[in-house]
């Protein structure tokens, strides 16, 4: 463990690189560059390779062939670099892949503004490309879990040989706090995490048809893509273990705030700030968006839970949908939204929450 | 009697290419296939496979392989290469593939130098999709999305590959050749065996550009396609070496 002061997207390939990541490729996108600059100085230092792709759609091709060599990859983007992405990340997710790739998100849609936004929500977790795949998706609120979710998506990459997304958003990704790094997995432990994968990774095997790599992106018989269609679904249902969800003053809360990744640090705030006034706020923020914590919707007390605020940056309401699915129209759901880049404020968040406490008969 | 020559070990006996009959990808992937052999390199090579009839092999070649995105053929062997160096790396791309929709990718990795190696079959049409027009159809040479053949003021002019990639500084080798005759089949072994050499000697990007027939979208049997090679398409696609240094 070493403690520093780090902006967010340095800190996505510094744990990157700590994971065992020895491939990047990525092309310059605003508010994200420090991600491929800081892999460029990086890199060289740890005997893996950085490319500048000619565009995104180069650089997740090359990220899908450094991948299905075994080697740990990864590439990041933003928004509107994400969408050129999707083509390539829907062969990983087709040929079963294991990569990781972030999304510095901004606003949206088209090439919406440079500032930062959480307009992808949909895109992340329901439909990253063609062909109905799915991966985890997580969302940091603090350089500290850029750092511990970076490291961990490696894993979930690995371990399911499937892409993992960490979608962070444009605060986060550009903002520095101090962090604790974990440690940096040695040669001998990258080479193993290579060696393990040599089974179907596409580096050249001796002359024996059954054993050779054949990384299918698809399948021209019928019966074989739905059964990997079928294999992918039982992957996804899979997750339900990996749920993670941090619940902020729930027990005894009234009005639940619905929130992830900048505006759920926001909102924090705002529950102290709230608190300290007597009115009774709490939060449930997903930290895996997919797989979603619908569980801890569903489990609250209605009796006590007298409405839900979602508080997103994105106009309209995105990750609302995942929320009402918890919810089941127990209590309604109300919204404080901001987009276009411009930040959420704790304000903002206040005066919701107390519009709402004074709509039920509060103070 | 003694056996003097066999089928390449790096197709699957059992197994039948999906090629039509008289098409020159069975007789370049065989080449492809011997020259593997012989330079004894077959447990390491991966083949990155294009979109279109040039993906038709994948299920019968005995050595590792993957099927990339329409066009990025190159980009997916540059991952390949960068991250593990020791393993032979090429594309086998149509022309659609390589000239129309990889057209940023190709010309990006052959400009890195790249140290891998591209197997560019051009036929002049899109083959499994029907015989649509390619950047690379002759002018006047119908195809069914220029059903009154191409015409320079709507289409442009065919584009030359290996003259286009001439341009830059980077590339080691480029070379175009046919096999149309079997002398061509011969001089197009000895290229991929070239193109395949340099790579392992670190030289960096090197092309054949195979020019191909299609007898099925052209409409042609497959003799008359060899005709057609030799009266139409080697003129405006002249054979030899563009590029070796």
């Amino acid at each position: 463990m070493s403690r520093q002061f780090m902006k967010g997207c340095e800190a996505i390939a510094e744990a990157a690189v700590r994971a065992g990541c020895r491939f990047f490729a990525g092309y310059p996108i605003t508010p994200q560059n420090e991600v491929p600059e800081y892999f460029a100085r990086r890199m060289p230092e740890v005997g893996g390779a950085f490319v500048q792709g000619e565009s995104e759609v180069a650089s997740i091709n090359m990220v899908y062939g450094a991948a299905s060599t075994g080697t740990r990859s990864m590439t990041s983007s933003s928004s509107p670099g994400v969408a050129l992405k999707s083509e390539g990340i829907s062969y990983c997710a087709s040929a079963r892949i294991p990569m990781v790739y972030a999304n510095v998100s901004r606003g949206g849609p088209g090439v919406g503004s440079i500032q930062p936004a959480q307009m992808d929500y949909l895109q992340a977790t329901k439909a990253s490309g063609n062909g109905g795949f799915q991966m985890m998706v997580l969302a940091p609120a603090s350089v500290q879990e850029v750092v511990d979710l970076t490291y961990a998506a490696f894993d979930y990459a690995d371990r399911d040989r499937n892409p993992v997304c960490l979608l962070v958003d444009g605060v986060i990704g550009t903002m520095m706090e101090p962090i604790e790094l974990p440690d940096f997995k040695s040669d001998e432990e990258v080479d193993k995490m290579k060696e393990a994968k040599k089974s179907w990774a596409c580096v050249g095997h001796r002359l024996d048809y059954p054993n050779r790599s054949w990384i299918e992106p698809g399948h021209w018989k019928t019966s074989d893509m739905q059964k990997a269609n079928e294999d992918a679904a039982a992957l996804y249902k899979s997750w339900e273990k990996d749920v993670q969800v941090e619940e902020y003053f729930v027990d005894d809360a009234e009005i639940v705030i619905a929130a992830y990744g900048i505006s759920a640090r926001t909102s924090k705030t705002a529950i102290d700030i709230l608190r300290k006034e007597g009115i009774k706020a709490g939060m449930i923020r997903p930290i895996t968006l997919n797989p979603f914590p619908h569980k801890s919707f569903e489990n609250l007390d209605y009796s006590r839970v007298k409405a839900i605020l979602d508080v997103e940056m994105s106009i309209p309401a995105q990750f609302i949908n995942d929320v009402a699915v918890g919810v089941n129209n127990r209590c309604p759901i109300e919204t404080c939204l901001c987009s276009g880049g411009n930040l959420m404020k704790r304000s903002t968040i206040i005066e919701s929450v107390k519009k709402i406490n004074a709509e039920l008969g509060g103070k | 009697m003694e056996k003097i020559y066999s089928r390449t070990k790096t197709i699957q006996e059992d197994k039948v290419s999906g090629f039509c009959p008289g098409c020159f990808h069975s007789t370049i992937i065989k080449l492809i296939g011997e020259v593997l052999e012989e330079l004894n390199v077959v447990d390491k090579t991966a083949c990155v496979l294009g979109i279109g009839c040039c993906g038709l092999h994948m299920d019968y070649i005995a050595y590792d392989n993957t099927t990339a995105p329409h066009g990025r053929a190159t980009a997916v062997a540059t991952g390949m290469k960068r991250a593990n160096p020791e393993t032979l790396v090429f594309t086998y791309q149509g022309d659609g593939d390589f000239a129309a929709i990889g057209l940023g990718e190709s010309i990006s990795a052959a400009n890195r130098g790249e140290n891998i190696t591209v197997i560019f079959v051009n036929n002049g049409i899109y083959g499994m999709t029907g015989g649509q027009m390619a950047p690379t159809t002759l002018m006047g040479m119908k195809a069914s999305t220029a059903p009154k053949g191409r015409i320079a003021k709507e289409h442009g002019y065919p584009m030359h590959m290996c003259e286009i990639l001439n341009q830059l500084t980077a590339p080691a080798y480029l070379e175009r050749t046919s096999c149309n005759t079997v002398a061509n089949v011969i001089k197009t072994k000895k290229a991929i065996k070239k193109a395949f050499q340099n790579q392992l000697d670190g030289k960096g990007f090197s092309m054949v550009e195979i020019v191909s027939n299609c007898p099925t979208n052209w409409g042609v049997d497959p003799l008359a396609s060899l005709d057609f090679i030799e009266e139409k398409m080697l003129v405006e696609y002249p054979l030899g070496v563009i590029r070796d240094k």
